[in-house]
């Protein structure tokens, strides 16, 4: 019998893929850490690579973040748009909508906030505010609505459509600083107005107040995700159109209406980064923050509160990179390259939840 | 080892084991085939079948046990092992590609050179010639029929010169024509000198069809018989583990009443197709209407359409005398009609896949309530109450329901709709892989509604269920009506022949 | 415009459309096995430096080809790894690649500055020659079909010869049909005894690899062997756009890129006086794809569609 089962073993191939049962959720987080641990080891050979110290390097990044009231400031700026990104891009995914338009979505806010703040800039200050929220939300919101129109009627791809439109918003940015929205009174090179004051968010506790928004969105969000029947009516979409239809949703409404949220929570990034952090208008309002929200909604498997804790961590880490740039003379793409590793380790890991390898019984000859 | 008493056969197993997680799928399973033999394995959905034949296919690996062909131990490691030692399967759901023709599926993956269509033609007609084949190499498999791919399937097993074979429940989706079409081309592979092995648990055609059958349950191999020393009886004892009566209940209820009525309903399918035409017929409270079909004769857009989730093209439907054509679905639900319709992946429509039981309770009740907040403790206690009533099997009450077994999904499902108390009840393929006793539960349920004065319109696939547990049965053919008839009355073989829309001459019908 | 300007038009476009055409292909590649990669732009990155700094060592043309197609393919084994043996989620992974991939080549430039200690990288003159554009004495001068047919680097050539390959190769060869039922329908060809693991694999590295001498014509012919950071600038993001135009067709490829190209190009021929803003022009592209996009969609049609397979990873064990 024994030699029998040896025999079997000798073919077959060395590693072999299995599904495990679901581990319990301590194990999930273990298994996270310790790819987060094999992620910072696997940077650390990187930087010693370069030539520097990865602990004095990972030390710079942390310290860097928070090593003074203006650091810490930065950080926080930092994370205002990737924290209210990624929570918008979590409806849309929560519904399996490939939604990778958030850049697009952020401009079009940003557009739509600021016409007010160039032409209509002498209105009374909270109106005007209030004002460029709302137009933000619309620019944005109409952007995701485009592509989910054309979704739920003729089941367009939306991961391509949502991506070509970043670009076209892009340089329909573009477009309006060379032509019609170019400051009159910038000679030279084209740009866009300065705002006026009236056109700025307030500054509490010295950060723009972008972050009072971004908390009330984590919570409204958290809520919404929880407890409404919307976001049930989200989640059943997502799982089977069929059966969402069966049991009596509007499919297509609802493909509208998320992708509308969706999309208007991105564009409400537009009108912060426009009125709270540049003041003005630019073609790179968005510094890539679209594409890291995709990221980070993923990452934090589509849950509000965990969204919080990981866009903290990728604020810190660029906040953080800055700095070392400074201390130790790398290049700032030294972000990009650690967040890239870091990233491939923990996507990794997530097969490790639901699969195991199984290696050959003993026996075999190896 | 006496090799030189036992015959040689064509595949031997010998103590195959294989577990999934904590699963034993297969545990110490014998088996074996001959040269010109026909054998049947017989078991309940979950008894192991499919796992047992994805190990010769070489999809599995074994973990324990071996497998010997013409009665040398063969490595099956992969299809391409399998293909090598001469054995093909035809899998329950098709392996093909959509958008190439039959001629690419067939060739795919073989050694020799791509050749000109023409050139593969001849082959595959060589092919079909010789067992009675008949296939349009140059169509593409999305506009094939269910029984084109099949044809499609076995030939891309004879085409790379299998000598023995599996067939994965093949008769699931023909007609009574059709299958005896297949069985034809059976026998004469048989004539030829091939191992048949056919997967089933259909009883009658285990007994038309095979030599041996060999019977597994639970994931042991249970016995091997000779086929004509058997009867339906004895075989199912075997399969099941006890004696176990095949009848099924009719309870008659007396006041019955006129509720749900279809006029001339004309509706196309999703895709465009027509669905159904010009579909009449009524269905009175307390009362099974059982509907008959081959796969995909217009049962789902039939289904669909009182639903709501189909548009009418023409006629109506009258529910209490009253049009619901052109209501919405929550428009429908609300009047008492209920759906639940078991899709081939048992998952795909009814139930959230990756919600716990509690979230599918509320599925078509999330709405009531004013205000924008769901309402999940009466969800929570009605789950809870249907565990205890249908004993259903769950790790949890927030288990995903997808982790929950076929016969427990199933109560889930039903167990909702029976809830909603509904006034007509239409359920499609209920039953559907399900073991013989989750299927009594289920018919038990059904008459349980029937007394309650509720119309059931049951859609099934096994005549002879149909035939026993239905009032009426209407048959469907190419999306036409062609007979309603008396189920106490009609034969399997009448049904048959309206399947296929034949002539309807000396059939009882109603009224 | 005149005739001359019209086939200076034309040859301009066909150049310009190479480095797209590179990118396109290599995405049409490693979609043909059902995995959609977002990581061109970072490939492209890769390959543009690794062959960058492979021609600056060496002063061989060939050899920067060859070292920007290996990096490519070794960018593009990391999303391989990740998509078909740990069955990652392939945006993600894409994405991910891509931000990896440009950070990486730009680190790396600023990095080898630094340690070369020179103010610039400059291709020298050796190499510089040899990706010319080349001159054939006699055919090159005939007038029109000389400038039309005789007159480009040796990518443009490279980049013709290589669709053509693979549109033989998708649809003439056994290995073609093989690769392409993976991509529609990975059971099936499991089931027909095709090594699915083992051909996503070499499809997704090379087109990986075709990807990264897209990236290497980026630097040596945009930027005239003169190293700068963020040297692709969208280019991988618009050949993922042109898979969509092409409709998974090499040879519809070849001539999407060259529309692509003419409209990159398109702004400096037509008069200023004409008055259509730059950003227009730049926008077209997308527009373009974006309608094709709906367009097939309202078709509906089976054939020129995506592979169905695309986007969700394989498990052979998956019930």
């Amino acid at each position: 019998m024994s030699n029998i089962a040896t025999k079997t073993g000798k073919n077959e191939p060395l590693i072999r893929t299995i599904k495990r049962a679901e581990l319990p959720k301590n194990r999930v987080i273990m298994l996270r850490l310790a790819a987060l641990l094999l992620a910072l080891i696997a940077g650390a050979i990187f930087i010693l690579c370069i030539g520097n110290n990865p602990f004095a390097v990972y030390t710079t990044m942390v310290k860097g973040a928070f090593r003074s009231k203006l650091a810490f400031q930065g950080t926080v700026k930092l994370m205002i748009p990737l924290l209210i990104t990624s929570l918008g891009l979590t409806l849309a995914f929560r519904m399996k909508f490939w939604n990778i338009g958030a850049e697009g979505q952020i401009i079009m806010g940003a557009v739509f906030a600021s016409y007010f703040a160039i032409f209509h800039g002498d209105m009374p200050h909270w109106l005007l505010i209030t004002v460029m929220m709302i137009a933000g939300m619309i620019g944005g919101g109409l952007t995701g609505l485009l592509p989910a129109y054309f979704k739920a009627k003729y089941n367009t791809n939306e991961t391509l459509f949502t991506l070509m439109l970043n670009y076209i918003a892009l340089n329909f940015v573009v477009f309006l600083r060379e032509g019609p929205w170019a400051d009159p009174t910038s000679p030279g090179y084209k740009k866009f107005a300065l705002f006026p004051a009236e056109a700025r968010l307030d500054k509490v506790f010295g950060i723009h107040a972008g972050w009072i928004i971004a908390i009330i969105v984590l919570i409204v969000v958290f809520i919404y995700t929880k407890f409404t029947k919307q976001c049930y009516e989200i989640d059943v979409v997502g799982e089977s159109k069929a059966t969402a239809s069966y049991a009596g949703m509007n499919v297509k409404r609802i493909i509208l209406r998320t992708m509308f949220l969706s999309g208007a929570i991105c564009g409400l990034v537009g009108m912060i980064e426009v009125s709270g952090n540049a003041g003005t208008m630019t073609e790179g309002i968005t510094r890539g923050v679209g594409f890291t929200a995709i990221i980070v909604a993923w990452l934090a498997n589509l849950k509000p509160m965990s969204i919080f804790v990981i866009a903290a961590l990728f604020s810190i880490m660029e906040k953080g990179s800055s700095v070392v740039e400074s201390t130790f003379g790398v290049s700032e793409a030294c972000a990009d390259v650690l967040q890239g590793i870091i990233l491939f380790f923990v996507i990794g890991c997530e097969f490790f939840i639901r699969y195991k390898f199984a290696v050959r019984k003993k026996g075999g000859k190896a | 080892m006496e090799k030189g008493k036992e015959p040689v056969y064509a595949i031997e197993c010998k103590g195959i084991t294989k577990t999934f997680g904590s699963v034993v799928a297969n545990d110490h399973i014998d088996l074996n085939v001959k040269q010109g033999e026909i054998l049947a394995l017989l078991g309940e959905n979950g008894s192991g079948k499919t796992t047992l034949m994805n190990m010769l296919s070489g999809i599995y690996h074994p973990d324990e046990g071996s497998i010997f062909v013409k009665g040398e131990e063969a490595l099956i490691n992969s299809p391409t092992d399998a293909t090598s030692f001469g054995i093909g399967m035809i899998h329950q759901h098709f392996k093909l590609v959509e958008v190439f023709t039959a001629a690419q599926n067939i060739v795919l993956g073989t050694k020799e050179k791509l050749e000109s269509p023409k050139v593969m033609k001849e082959k595959i007609d060589a092919i079909c010639n010789k067992f009675g084949l008949e296939v349009d190499s140059d169509k593409k498999v999305y506009d094939m029929s269910v029984s084109e791919k099949q044809t499609v399937e076995i030939l891309k097993v004879l085409y790379r010169g299998a000598r023995i074979l599996i067939l994965d429940e093949p008769t699931a989706v023909l007609t009574p024509q059709e299958t005896e079409k297949l069985f034809a081309i059976l026998r004469k592979m048989k004539e030829q000198g091939n191992a048949v092995i056919i997967i089933t648990h259909k009883l009658n055609e285990v007994l038309e069809i095979s030599d041996r059958v060999t019977i597994l349950r639970k994931g042991q191999s249970i016995e091997t018989v000779v086929t004509a020393e058997c009867d339906v009886n004895s075989l199912t004892e075997l399969m099941v583990g006890r004696a176990v009566s095949l009848e099924i209940d009719r309870p008659e209820v007396e006041k019955k009443e006129a509720i749900l009525k279809c006029v001339d309903l004309t509706i196309d399918s999703s895709d465009g197709t027509r669905g159904i035409e010009d579909v009449s017929f009524e269905i009175r409270t307390g009362e099974i209407l059982g509907i008959a079909g081959v796969a995909g004769s217009g049962q789902k857009e039939l289904c669909e359409g009182i639903a709501g989730l189909l548009k009418v093209k023409q006629g109506a439907i009258l529910y209490n005398k009253e049009n619901i054509v052109g209501k919405t679905p929550l428009e429908i639900i609300s009047l008492g009609i209920s759906m639940s319709f078991v899709p081939e992946d048992r998952l795909g429509m009814g139930l959230v896949a990756s919600m716990g039981m509690t979230d599918n309770m509320l599925l078509k009740s999330y709405k009531k309530g004013k205000g924008p907040f769901i309402r999940r403790k009466p969800a929570k206690k009605l789950a809870s109450e249907l565990i205890k009533k249908l004993s259903i099997v769950t790790p949890g009450i927030e288990t995903p329901v997808r982790l929950m077994s076929g016969g427990n999904v199933q109560k889930v499902l039903l167990g909702r709709e029976i809830e909603s108390s509904p006034n007509v009840l239409i359920t499609a393929y209920p039953v559907r892989g399900l073991d013989i006793n989750s299927s009594y539960m289920i018919y038990n349920l059904l008459n349980e509604q029937k007394k309650k004065n509720v119309a059931v319109i049951y859609v099934g696939e096994d005549l002879d269920v149909l035939l026993e547990l239905c009032d009426n049965i209407m048959v469907l053919c190419h999306g036409k009506i062609t007979g309603i008839v008396n189920a106490k009355k009609a034969t399997k073989e009448e049904l048959g022949i309206l399947m296929t829309g034949g002539s309807t001459k000396g059939v009882t019908k109603v009224e | 415009m005149d005739f001359g300007m019209i086939i200076a038009f034309i040859a301009a476009s066909i150049t310009s459309g190479t480095p797209i055409l590179f990118g396109t292909l290599g995405e049409i590649v490693t979609e043909k096995v059902g995995h959609l990669n977002l990581g061109v732009e970072g490939m492209m990155a890769i390959g543009a430096f690794a062959g960058f700094m492979a021609g600056y060592t060496t002063d061989s043309f060939l050899i920067a080809i060859l070292v920007a197609f290996a990096a490519g393919a070794l960018a593009a084994l990391i999303y391989g790894i990740l998509t078909i043996t740990f069955m990652a989620n392939q945006n993600v992974t894409g994405l991910t690649l891509t931000i990896f991939g440009v950070g990486l080549a730009n680190f790396c430039g600023h990095f080898a500055r630094k340690t070369l200690e020179v103010e610039s990288l400059k291709l020298p003159e050796k190499i510089t020659d040899q990706m010319r554009a080349i001159n054939i004495p006699g055919l090159s001068d005939i007038p029109v079909i000389g400038p039309l047919l005789f007159s480009y680097n040796p990518f443009v050539y490279l980049g013709i010869i290589t669709a053509i390959l693979l549109a033989f190769y998708f649809n003439r060869t056994k290995r073609g049909l093989n690769v392409r039922a993976i991509g529609e329908n990975p059971a099936a060809a499991d089931a027909a005894g095709i090594k699915v693991t083992k051909w996503k694999y070499i499809n997704v590295c090379l087109g990986g690899g075709i990807c990264g001498i897209g990236g290497a014509f980026t630097i040596m012919i945009i930027n005239k062997g003169v190293w700068i950071s963020d040297c692709v600038n969208g280019l991988g993001w618009i050949s993922v756009a042109l898979v969509i135009f092409a409709s998974w067709n090499p040879k519809k490829a070849i001539f999407g890129s060259f529309i692509f190209g003419a409209l990159r190009q398109l702004k400096y021929y037509v008069p200023s006086s004409i008055g259509i803003p730059g950003a227009i022009y730049d926008m077209l592209p997308y527009i373009i794809t974006t309608i094709v996009l709906i367009m097939a969609s309202v078709r509906n049609s089976k054939k020129n569609a995506q592979p169905a397979s695309c986007g969700v990873n394989y498990f052979r064990e998956e019930r």
